[in-house]
C-alpha cells in the first residue's frame, strides 16, 4: 500500500446548542494511487462532511475539526493555509457534487463557468481557455460542444449538467476526484451513462477516485475497494470482493441484504430503521442498538478497525471472535 | 390518553424547540438588550405621569423664568422655550409614541386581516379585486401615502394615526391572504364546508383564528417603523399639535432654538432613535430565531 | 419579454390611476372649502360662490374627476392656492435640487451600502459583521429630520466648518450667475468651469447629503447581507470554491450576480424612500427642492401643491419600479 492518500484519526464535530455533536470519527482510511475507492453509508453518516473536510470547505463554525490528519502525497491538508488549499482545489483534488441541478451557477453560461475556472487555475488567455473548454466538453461526450458553451444551466438536462460538472472538475488536471453521490438525483438510465463516463475518464486521465454513495450495489460495480461508513466510523473496509463475498460486520450484512437482488430472506426492517438519539454517547459500539448479534461487551467499549485477513479490516467484537483475533478497543 | 399527550416522551420535540429558542436568544446579546429596552420603554409609557419629576410641565404651564435652561441637577434634560422640563415631556412622549403606534397598527390589522382572509378564502374575482387594490397601495412608499392622507384629513394625532393605518394595512392583507390560501386547503376547513357552515363563519371562525399569530408577530416587528413614521408626520406638522409632548413635534419646535439650546432637540430625537432601534433590533432578532434556516443547529 | 414589459406598464398605469383616485377623493372629502382657500380669508360669500364656479366645484363629482384627469394628461396640475402659480411650473424649478440629493444618496447606497452588506455577509458573526449590522439597523432607525439638526449643531454651530443650509453662500449667490444646463448646481458649475461656485456648492451638499444618504445605505446594506447569506449557502458557491476559484471572485461575481434581483429591488425601494425623506430633510437645510415646497404646502394646506408632489413622487416611483423589473428580467432564469 503506498501513501498516496491517508486519513488518520480524523474527528470532526458540529457545534450545536446541545453541545458538540460528533459527525466523523475515522480511525483510518487509505486510498492507493489510481484506484477507485467506494465509501458507502446511509444519509447522515458523515460522507459529505468528509468530502468537504478533505477540500477544506467545511464551514467552521459550526464545524469543528477536533483532531487527525489528512495526508495527501505525504502532506497534511489540515495544516495547510487557505491560500495553499486554494491551489490544491481544482488543480490536484476536485469534487463532483450530488445535485447537478444546484451545482452550476444559474446566472452564468456554462462556457463562462468552465472558462473562468480554467483561466483562474492555469493563467492562460481567454482564447486558449475557450479552446480547452471545448475539448473538455468533447471529453465528457457531449455533442455540439460549441452550442453547449453558450447555454445557461437551466437550458440543459440533469445528465448534461452532471457531465458539464465533471468537465469543470477535471478541467485543470486534477488527479484526485471526489465524487459525492454523483448519480443520486438522476434517472436510472442516465446514472449508468455517468458511471460509465467516470470509469472511462478515470482510465484515460489516470485519476484516483473517491466514490461516495449510499448504495453498496452501485459501489461494487465501479470500485476496487470499499469502506463502510456507519455514523462517522468506518466499520469495515477491504476489496470489493472481500467485503461483498465475506462481510464481517453485521451492518455490512444488513446493507447487502437491503439490495433487492440479494434479498433472499426477509430482513427485520425495524432494526434498520432504529436510529440512535442525537448526540447520545454510550462509549460502546455505535451499532449496538441495531445490532442483531450484540452482547454485553459491545455496550461498554468500542471496537477498533483491525485486519482480519489481508487487506480486509473490520471493527466488530463478534467478527474478531469468529476470526480468532484478540480484542482491539478503540481509544 | 391525556396523560400520554403530555408525557415527556411526546413533548420532547417541543421542549427541544423551546430550548433552542432560549439558546439562540441568549447567544444574541443585541436581541436580549433590545428586549430589555422595549420592556423598559413600555414601563416608562405606563408610569410616565407618576415618575416624571414635573408632571405639570407635560402638557404645559409656562415657567418663563426657567426658559431654555441647559441640563442641570434640577432639569436633567434642560428646559424648553416655555420653561418646561424636557425630561418630563420626553418621558411622557414614550406613552404617546407607543400608544399612537399600537393604535395605528391595530387599526391597520383591523382592516388588513379581514380583507386578506376574505380574499384568500374566497378566491376568484373577489380575491383579484382585493389584491389589485392592495397592489396599488403597496406600490408607493408608505410615508408618502401617510403624508398625503394626513395632509388632506387635517393635522392632528388621530388623523395621523388613521393615515398610517390606511397606508399600512395592505402589508397585512397580503400576509394574511397567503396564510388563508393554505389554510383553505386544510382538512378541518373542508370538513366545515362539507357540513354546510356559512362562508363568513368559515372565514372568521376558522381561517382568521388560524392565521392571526404570524400577523401579530409581523405587526409587532413593524412598530419601530410606525413610530418613526408617526414622529415624521408630527415633525411636518401633520400629527400631534402643541402642547402635546410628542417627540417629533418637540424636535420640530426646537428648530427655532436648537443653535443655542442643543438639549432641546437632542433628547427627544435620541428618544425616537433608541425606541425605533430597540424595536427594529428585537424584530431582527426574533426573525432570526424563528427562521428555520438559522434553526438547523 | 415584450409582453412582460407591456404587462408591467399596464400595472404601472393602473397604480397611477389609483393614486390619482385616492388623492382626488381626499381633496373632495376634506372638511375645509377649497374655494374659500382660493379667495382668501376675508372674501365675501359672493366671491366664494364665484370661485366655486371658476374652480368647477359646482359640478357633479365624476365630472370633476374627468376634468381633473383631462387636465393631468395635459400636464396641468392645477394652481397653487398660495402663490396662484401653476403647480407644474413650481415643481419644475424645485425638482433638480431634490434630484441632486436623491442621486447622491443612491450613489451612496450602491457604493457604500452594497460593499458594507457584502463584507457583513462574508464575515458573518465576526466583529466586522456586528459593526456593519449595528450601523445598518441604526441607520434605518435614525429619525432623518433629527440627524440633520444634529449634524448642523455639530458641524455648523460647534465646529463651524460647514454651512448650515441652502445650496450656496449668500455672497456667492449674489456674485455669480450660474446658467442652468443640467439643473444640478454642482454639475453646472463644473461644466462652466466655475470652481469657486463648485466648491461652495459642494460644501453645502455635504450635510444634507449625509443626512439623506444614511437611510438608503443602511437599507441596502441590510438587504444585501441577508440576500447574500442565503446565496452563500448554495451548492454552486461551494462548488465554485472546490474548483479553486479565489474568494474574491466567488463573492463579488458568483454570489453577487445571483443577488441582483433583491439588490435592484432594494435600491429602487431606497430611491423611493429617499424621495419622501427629502420632505423631512430639505426644510431643515433650506434646500430649494420639492421637499421644502411640500413641507411649506403642508403647513399652509395648499392642496393642489401637495397633490402635485404626491402625483410626481408616485409617477417617479412607478417608473423606477418598471426599470427595476426590466433589469431583473434580464436575469437568464427569468428570461423566457
Amino acid at each position: 500500500m503506498d501513501n498516496y492518500f491517508e486519513i488518520k484519526d480524523l474527528k470532526v464535530g458540529f457545534k450545536t446548542f446541545e453541545g458538540i455533536k460528533k459527525v466523523l470519527d475515522l480511525e483510518f482510511l487509505s486510498i492507493c494511487k489510481g484506484e477507485t475507492f467506494g465509501l458507502v453509508g446511509e444519509s447522515g453518516s458523515g460522507k459529505s462532511v468528509l468530502a468537504l473536510t478533505i477540500l477544506g470547505l467545511l464551514p467552521i463554525p459550526p464545524g469543528i475539526i477536533e483532531s487527525g490528519q489528512i495526508l495527501y502525497g505525504g502532506e497534511d491538508l489540515l495544516k495547510k493555509r487557505e491560500e495553499e488549499m486554494r491551489k490544491i482545489r481544482g488543480k490536484k483534488i476536485s469534487m463532483i457534487f450530488q445535485d447537478p441541478m444546484s451545482t452550476l451557477n444559474p446566472v452564468f453560461t456554462v462556457g463562462e463557468q468552465i472558462i473562468r475556472v480554467i483561466r483562474n487555475n492555469e493563467g492562460i488567455n481567454r482564447k486558449q481557455a475557450e479552446k480547452k473548454a471545448l475539448e473538455m466538453i468533447e471529453l465528457v461526450k457531449l455533442p455540439d460542444a460549441k452550442n453547449i458553451l453558450i447555454k445557461y444551466p437551466h437550458e440543459l438536462s440533469g445528465g448534461q449538467r452532471q457531465r458539464i460538472i465533471i468537465a469543470i472538475a477535471l478541467s485543470c488536471g486534477a488527479e484526485f476526484l471526489i465524487a459525492d453521490e454523483p448519480t443520486r438525483n438522476l434517472d436510472v438510465t442516465i446514472q449508468a451513462g455517468i458511471l460509465k463516463l467516470i470509469a472511462e475518464l478515470k482510465k484515460e486521465l489516470k485519476v484516483t477516485v473517491l466514490f461516495i454513495a449510499n448504495n453498496l450495489g452501485l459501489v461494487s460495480a465501479v470500485c476496487n475497494r470499499v469502506g463502510i461508513l456507519h455514523e462517522g466510523r468506518i466499520v469495515e473496509t477491504g476489496t470489493v470482493k472481500e467485503v461483498i463475498k465475506d462481510p464481517k460486520h453485521p451492518y455490512t450484512v444488513t446493507l447487502l441484504k437491503a439490495i433487492p437482488a440479494n434479498r433472499e430472506e426477509k430482513i427485520d426492517l425495524s432494526r434498520i430503521l432504529l436510529r440512535r438519539e442525537n448526540g447520545q454517547e454510550t462509549g460502546g459500539c455505535r451499532y449496538f442498538d441495531r445490532c442483531p448479534e450484540r452482547s454485553g461487551q459491545c455496550s461498554k467499549s468500542s471496537p477498533s478497525l483491525t485486519p482480519v485477513d489481508g487487506s480486509h479490516l473490520v471493527a466488530c467484537f463478534k467478527a474478531f471472535e469468529r476470526s480468532g483475533i484478540n480484542e482491539q478497543t478503540a481509544s | 390518553m391525556f396523560g400520554k399527550m403530555f408525557s415527556p416522551e411526546v413533548l420532547k420535540p417541543q421542549i427541544r424547540e423551546l430550548k433552542l429558542s432560549i439558546y439562540l436568544l441568549n447567544k444574541n446579546k443585541l436581541t436580549r438588550l433590545s428586549m430589555i429596552t422595549v420592556i423598559l420603554l413600555i414601563a416608562f409609557a405606563i408610569l410616565a405621569p407618576f415618575i416624571a419629576p414635573y408632571p405639570s410641565h407635560i402638557y404645559g404651564i409656562a415657567n418663563p423664568q426657567d426658559k431654555l435652561l441647559p441640563p442641570s441637577a434640577k432639569y436633567i434634560f434642560g428646559t424648553d422655550e416655555l420653561g418646561r422640563d424636557v425630561f418630563s415631556r420626553v418621558l411622557y412622549g414614550t406613552r404617546i409614541s407607543l400608544q399612537t403606534a399600537i393604535l395605528a397598527v391595530g387599526l391597520a390589522l383591523l382592516i388588513g386581516i379581514p380583507l386578506g382572509a376574505i380574499a384568500g378564502a374566497t378566491g376568484g374575482y373577489v380575491d383579484e379585486i382585493i389584491m389589485r387594490i392592495t397592489d396599488i397601495f403597496l406600490s408607493f412608499p408608505p410615508l408618502l401615502l401617510a403624508i398625503a392622507i394626513a395632509a388632506f384629513l387635517g393635522p392632528n394625532l388621530q388623523n395621523a394615526m388613521l393615515a398610517i393605518a390606511i397606508s399600512w394595512w395592505p402589508w397585512y392583507t397580503r400576509l394574511v391572504r397567503g396564510q388563508a390560501v393554505s389554510i383553505r386547503e386544510r382538512q378541518f376547513v373542508k370538513a366545515a364546508k362539507a357540513i354546510g357552515t356559512p362562508h363568513f363563519k368559515i372565514v372568521f371562525g376558522h381561517i382568521v383564528p388560524n392565521c392571526i399569530a404570524p400577523v401579530i408577530v409581523q405587526a409587532s416587528m413593524d412598530l419601530g417603523g410606525v413610530i418613526l413614521t408617526a414622529a415624521s408626520l408630527s415633525f411636518l406638522g401633520l400629527g400631534a399639535q402643541p402642547p402635546t409632548p410628542e417627540w417629533g413635534l418637540m424636535v420640530s419646535t426646537s428648530r427655532n432654538y436648537f443653535l443655542n439650546a442643543w438639549w432641546y432637540s437632542f433628547f427627544p430625537g435620541i428618544a425616537i432613535f433608541i425606541t425605533v432601534l430597540a424595536f427594529n433590533l428585537l424584530g431582527d432578532g426574533l426573525r432570526e430565531i424563528m427562521d428555520p434556516k438559522t434553526r438547523k443547529y | 419579454m415584450k409582453t412582460f414589459i407591456a404587462k408591467r406598464l399596464l400595472l404601472g398605469i393602473l397604480v397611477l390611476f389609483g393614486v390619482i383616485l385616492i388623492t382626488f377623493t381626499l381633496t373632495r372629502v376634506i372638511p375645509s372649502d377649497p374655494a374659500a382657500q382660493w379667495v382668501g380669508p376675508r372674501a365675501t360669500a359672493e366671491q366664494i360662490k364665484a370661485a366655486r364656479i371658476e374652480l368647477g366645484l359646482d359640478k357633479p363629482l365624476y365630472i370633476q374627476f374627468g376634468k381633473y384627469l383631462q387636465n393631468l394628461l395635459r400636464g396641468n396640475l392645477g394652481y397653487s392656492l398660495k402663490s396662484h402659480q401653476p403647480v407644474l411650473n413650481e415643481l419644475k424649478t424645485y425638482i433638480p435640487a431634490t434630484m441632486e440629493l436623491v442621486l447622491l444618496s443612491t450613489i451612496g447606497a450602491i457604493f457604500i451600502g452594497l460593499p458594507l452588506g457584502v463584507m457583513s455577509a462574508k464575515r458573518k458573526d465576526e466583529w466586522v459583521d456586528h459593526i456593519c449590522r449595528f450601523f445598518s439597523v441604526g441607520a434605518v432607525s435614525l429619525p432623518t429630520f433629527w440627524i440633520g439638526i444634529f449634524l448642523q449643531l455639530v458641524f455648523y454651530r460647534w465646529l463651524g466648518i460647514l454651512p448650515m443650509g441652502d445650496q450656496l453662500s449668500m455672497n456667492i449667490k449674489l456674485m455669480y450667475n450660474i446658467p442652468k444646463i443640467t439643473g444640478f448646481l454642482t454639475l453646472d458649475s463644473l461644466i462652466t468651469g466655475n470652481f469657486i461656485v463648485f466648491k461652495d456648492a459642494l460644501t453645502h451638499l455635504i450635510l444634507p447629503g449625509i443626512t439623506i444618504a444614511l437611510y438608503p445605505i443602511g437599507l441596502v446594506a441590510r438587504m444585501t447581507r441577508s440576500a447574500l447569506l442565503e446565496i452563500l449557502n448554495e451548492d454552486y458557491i461551494r462548488a465554485a470554491r472546490s474548483y479553486g476559484l479565489p474568494e474574491r471572485m466567488v463573492l463579488w461575481s458568483y454570489a453577487l450576480k445571483n443577488s441582483l434581483g433583491p439588490t435592484v429591488t432594494v435600491v429602487t425601494l431606497s430611491i423611493g424612500y429617499t424621495l419622501v425623506n427629502t420632505f423631512l430633510v430639505e426644510s431643515i437645510f433650506s434646500w430649494p427642492g420639492i421637499g421644502n415646497y411640500v413641507a411649506t404646502a403642508v403647513i399652509s394646506l395648499d392642496y393642489p401643491a401637495i397633490m402635485g408632489v404626491t402625483i410626481f413622487s408616485a409617477c417617479a416611483y412607478v417608473i423606477l419600479n418598471l426599470i427595476a423589473d426590466i433589469i431583473i428580467a434580464l436575469d437568464p432564469r427569468v428570461r423566457i
